[in-house]
Order: structure tokens, then sequence, then C-alpha cells
């Protein structure tokens, strides 16, 4: 592009910078970096999850059960994580109109979904010989439960609405409008079950608790489970690119037959 | 804006069903909840804030997708979305009609239903108190949710899908402040966050929603 | 096999169901590609086909 060059230098990094969101470019740095990442997803994975699962001693207070936080917490941050991606590319859609951007947010909302269903389980059953029930309404545990509803209607309105810009449009405001709501409810719902909580549970902000032996191979689970929803967003996103165009040449060609 | 409110609720009173339908919804739960749960005047008393609640955010998102859904299929929503009015106001306007139609009445109406949740004075105040407060953020998220599901065929369940955890917040706290109320505890902290839901929402989900419009007219 | 105590069934089962639930998101996503990518190969040929 010529006239890019004619421009100040910072702009032209800056420019360079949001070349990636061009979808040609992001399917072949995606293919380009998807064995190494799946790679490097597998590796992590087994080396957190196998040390967790095999070379962990027992806790004091919670016996074996602590196993449960290599699978628990990872994909709770996961969860958050995903909707927050998912906010960010929904900006990046609404300002930049990058269409990369729209699609790797809808990409990565089954993928946040199953980790929060996966959060929501493991914290039930691991309830079930702590508290001795599996649901209780815990602020955490509910916290979940709310943010599962956010990705079921993000999903579903994506699928309800036919034209794809619109509904990259539609489900991007509702991302924002959601992730504001969201971040009430969690405030709410503290507020709401404040006299209940109960005591320190192993996770993250109460890392006085972890001792090495448990963070360490904590860190890699939680590494894995990064590279894992990183990995699934690209194949995912690579899904639907492929699926757009596929769509854009089967109108073309119908428009040639007629 | 004044015109367009007039309108609105003529065509509201007109048409029937909006109107009186939130209310019957909130006859049905309140006369039905006693007999699912006993007589006992204490039980009632103590669920009848949260019962009260519910069922108001019930038949508030009974009739939601009313807000938008005429207008759009009879192509009036393109007249107004070029009309000199801009569509925030448009927006506000159309929530400000739905309040009058469903909220307004409930909140009336909610001492009367209160009495047949075993209430006293104290709670009649309460429940009038937190509904007034809390019922127009309801229609202001829900106006924001039928934007969104305008162009939809059908869109009733996906519009339930979507405002329901959106209501959490105003349930939690308008609930929550309603029973502290009742049972004499102080109850500042809920019913200023309830407020300040109000408040925000009015002020900010105008613009949300007639973003969607915009995107839903194109 | 680590010995796990009384908790057993809540590991396992709570292991059990993360990576059963991660393998199915995996397989998805996997075969939703090769789909995509074999209809989007096929419709590139025919184009190429009838280009020339």
């Amino acid at each position: 592009m010529p006239e890019m060059h004619r421009t100040k230098q910072a702009r032209d990094r800056y420019n360079v910078l949001w070349e990636w969101a061009n979808p040609v470019k992001f399917m072949w740095f995606s293919g380009l970096a998807l064995p190494w990442l799946v790679g490097a997803t597998v590796v992590t994975m087994a080396v957190g999850l196998v040390w967790g699962f095999f070379f962990t001693p027992e806790a004091v207070n919670f016996g074996s059960s602590v196993k449960i936080i290599y699978v628990h917490v990872p994909s709770a941050m996961m969860a958050i994580s995903a909707w927050f991606m998912m906010l960010v590319a929904s900006l990046i859609w609404l300002i930049r109109r990058h269409h990369v951007s729209a699609l790797a947010a809808k990409a990565a909302a089954p993928v946040g979904t199953v980790m929060t269903i996966i959060a929501l389980i493991t914290g039930a059953i691991w309830g079930e010989p702590m508290w001795g029930t599996y649901w209780a309404w815990d602020p955490r545990l509910t916290s979940f439960l709310i943010l599962f509803l956010f990705y079921l209607g993000y999903m579903a309105l994506w699928g309800a609405i036919e034209d794809p810009d619109t509904a990259a449009d539609l489900t991007s405001v509702l991302a924002v409008v959601g992730s504001v709501f969201a971040f009430l409810s969690r405030y709410a719902v503290n507020f709401w079950n404040q006299g209940l909580h109960q005591g320190a549970t192993l996770s993250l902000d109460k890392d006085e608790n972890i001792a090495n032996v448990y963070w360490i191979p904590l860190l890699f689970a939680m590494a894995g489970f990064g590279l894992l929803f990183v990995a699934l967003v690209f194949v995912r996103t690579r899904t639907e690119i492929r699926k757009r165009r596929t769509h854009a040449l089967e109108l073309r060609e119908r428009m040639a037959d007629a | 804006m004044i015109a367009l409110l007039a309108r609105d609720l003529r065509l509201a009173f007109r048409a029937g069903g909006g109107f009186g339908l939130g209310l019957a919804f909130f006859l049905i739960v309140s006369v039905l909840v006693p007999f699912g749960v006993g007589p006992e005047a204490e039980v009632l008393a103590r669920i009848a804030p949260g019962i009260l609640w519910v069922g108001a955010l019930l038949a508030c998102l009974l009739s939601l997708d009313r807000i938008f859904q005429l207008d759009f299929e009879d192509g009036s929503l393109d007249l107004l979305a070029t009309a000199p009015i801009p569509m925030e106001g448009t927006v506000a306007v159309k929530a400000l009609a739905h309040w009058i139609t469903t909220g307004l009445p409930l909140v009336l109406a909610a001492p009367v239903f209160g009495a047949l949740m075993s209430l006293d004075e104290r709670g009649y105040w309460w429940i009038f108190v937190t509904l007034l407060i809390g019922t127009p953020a309801l229609s202001m998220i829900g106006a924001f949710g039928a934007a969104l599901t305008v162009g939809l065929k059908r869109g009733g369940l996906l519009l339930s899908l979507l405002v329901l955890p959106l209501y959490i917040p105003t349930l939690i706290f308008g609930a929550e402040a309603a029973t502290r109320g009742i049972g004499g505890f102080d109850n500042a902290t809920p019913l200023l966050m309830l407020a300040g839901i109000t408040a925000a929402s009015v002020a900010l989900l105008p613009f949300a929603a007639s973003a969607a419009l915009r995107i839903n007219l194109r | 096999m680590p010995e796990l105590g009384k908790y057993a069934d809540a590991v396992l089962w709570s292991w059990a169901a993360t990576l059963g639930l991660i393998a199915l998101l995996v397989v998805m996503t996997w075969m939703q590609s090769r789909k995509a990518k074999a209809d989007l190969d096929a419709i590139e040929a025919r184009r190429a086909a009838k280009g020339n």
C-alpha cells in the first residue's frame, strides 16, 4: 500500500498492527501458529494435570479433594477470561469493523460456556463433601450461574439472526451491556449472600493458603487451559472465516446461474 | 415526544391486553402462592417481598415484546427513526409508556396484594417504595432487550433469555431493600443501589437500545 | 493411582466430567473445522473448474 508509506512512522506501525485483523493474513498466521500452539497446549496441560493428579500430597483440611482445584480453578479462570476476551473483541468490531474480531468473539463463546459448565460441575461435586450439598447459593457459584445465563443468551442471539453483520453488531452491543450487568451482578450477589459466605476456599485471591507443592502444578494447569482456549478459538475462528467465505461463494454462484 | 407518549398509551389502552395482562399475572401469582405454601401468616409475610418482586418482574417480562414489535411490523418505527426526535428519546418514551401501562399499575396495586400475603402497614409501604424505585429499571432494561430482538420473527423466548440475567441485580437489591425494611432493619444500602441502577439504566440504556434499533432497521 | 481416601468419588467424578467435556468440545471443534474446510475446498474447486 503506497499511500501508507507516506504517513508518519508511528502511524505506519499502528496500521501494520491492525493488518493482522485482515482475514487472509489471519488465516496464514493462525495456520502457521496452530501446530505449535496445539503442541504447547498438550505438553502444558499434560504436565499440569498429571502432576496435579498423581504427585501432589493431601491437604490438611481438604484431604484428597484438593486435587479438584487443578480442574476447577483453571476452568473458572478461563470462563471469566473468555467473556473478557469476547468483550474486547466486540469493542474492536464495533469501533474498527474488523470481521475477524467479530468472528473470534463468536468462536470464543462456546468455549467459555463449556468452561463455565466445568467450573459449575466441579464446584458442585466439590461442595457435596465439603458443605454437605451439591448446590449452595454461595456467591461464587451463583455468579457463575449468572455468567452461564449470559453465555446462553449471547449464543442464542448469534443463532437467531440471519444476517452475519447484523448478528455481529447486536451481539457486540449485548456483550458490552451484559458485561456491565455481569459486573453489577457479582457485587449484588456478594451483597445478597454476605452473611452465609463460607470462609477461605482454595482459590487465587487466597494464595496464602496455597503452598508451593500445589501452586506450581496449578500454574501449569492454568497455563494449559489458557493455551487450550487460544488454540480452540483459533481453530473455531478459522472455521467461521471459511464458512463465511463458502457462503459468499455460494451466493455468487447462484447469481451467476440465474 | 408528549404526542408519542400519548399515542403509545392510547394504543396500549385500546388494544387491551397490554394494560391488564401484567396486573392479572401479578394477581394470579399472589393468589396462587398462598395455596402452594400454606396459609400460615408468618411464612407468607416472610416470603412476601420476594414473591411480590418476582411476580412484578415476570409480569413486566410478559409484555416486553410489545414495546417495539407492532411499530416495527407496520413500519412506524422507520418513520420514528427519521423523525426529528432523536432515537434515544423515542426509546425512552417507549420505555416510559411501558412503565406507565405495566410498572405503575403494579406499584399501585402492590399493597393490595401485600395484604393477601399477610403483610402489615410497614410491609405495604416498603413494597410500594421499592417497586416504585425499581420498576422503571425493569422497563428500561426490557426495552433494551426488546430493541435487540425486534427484527426476529419469534423473539419472545430469546427476549426472556436475554433479559433474565440483566434483571438479577435489580431483583436482588429490590427484594433485599423490601425485606430489610419490613424487618425493621437499615436498608439504605440496597435502596440506594436500587435507585442507582434505575438512574443509570434510564440515563445510559436508551443509547444502547437505540443503537440496537438502528442496526435492526438497516 | 494415588490413594484418594474418602474423597475418591468427588475427585474422580470432577476430573471425569472436566476431561469429558473438554474432549467433547475439542472433537466438535475439530469436526466443524473439517466440514468447513471440505465445503470451502469443494466450492473453490468448482469455481476453478468453471474458470478455465
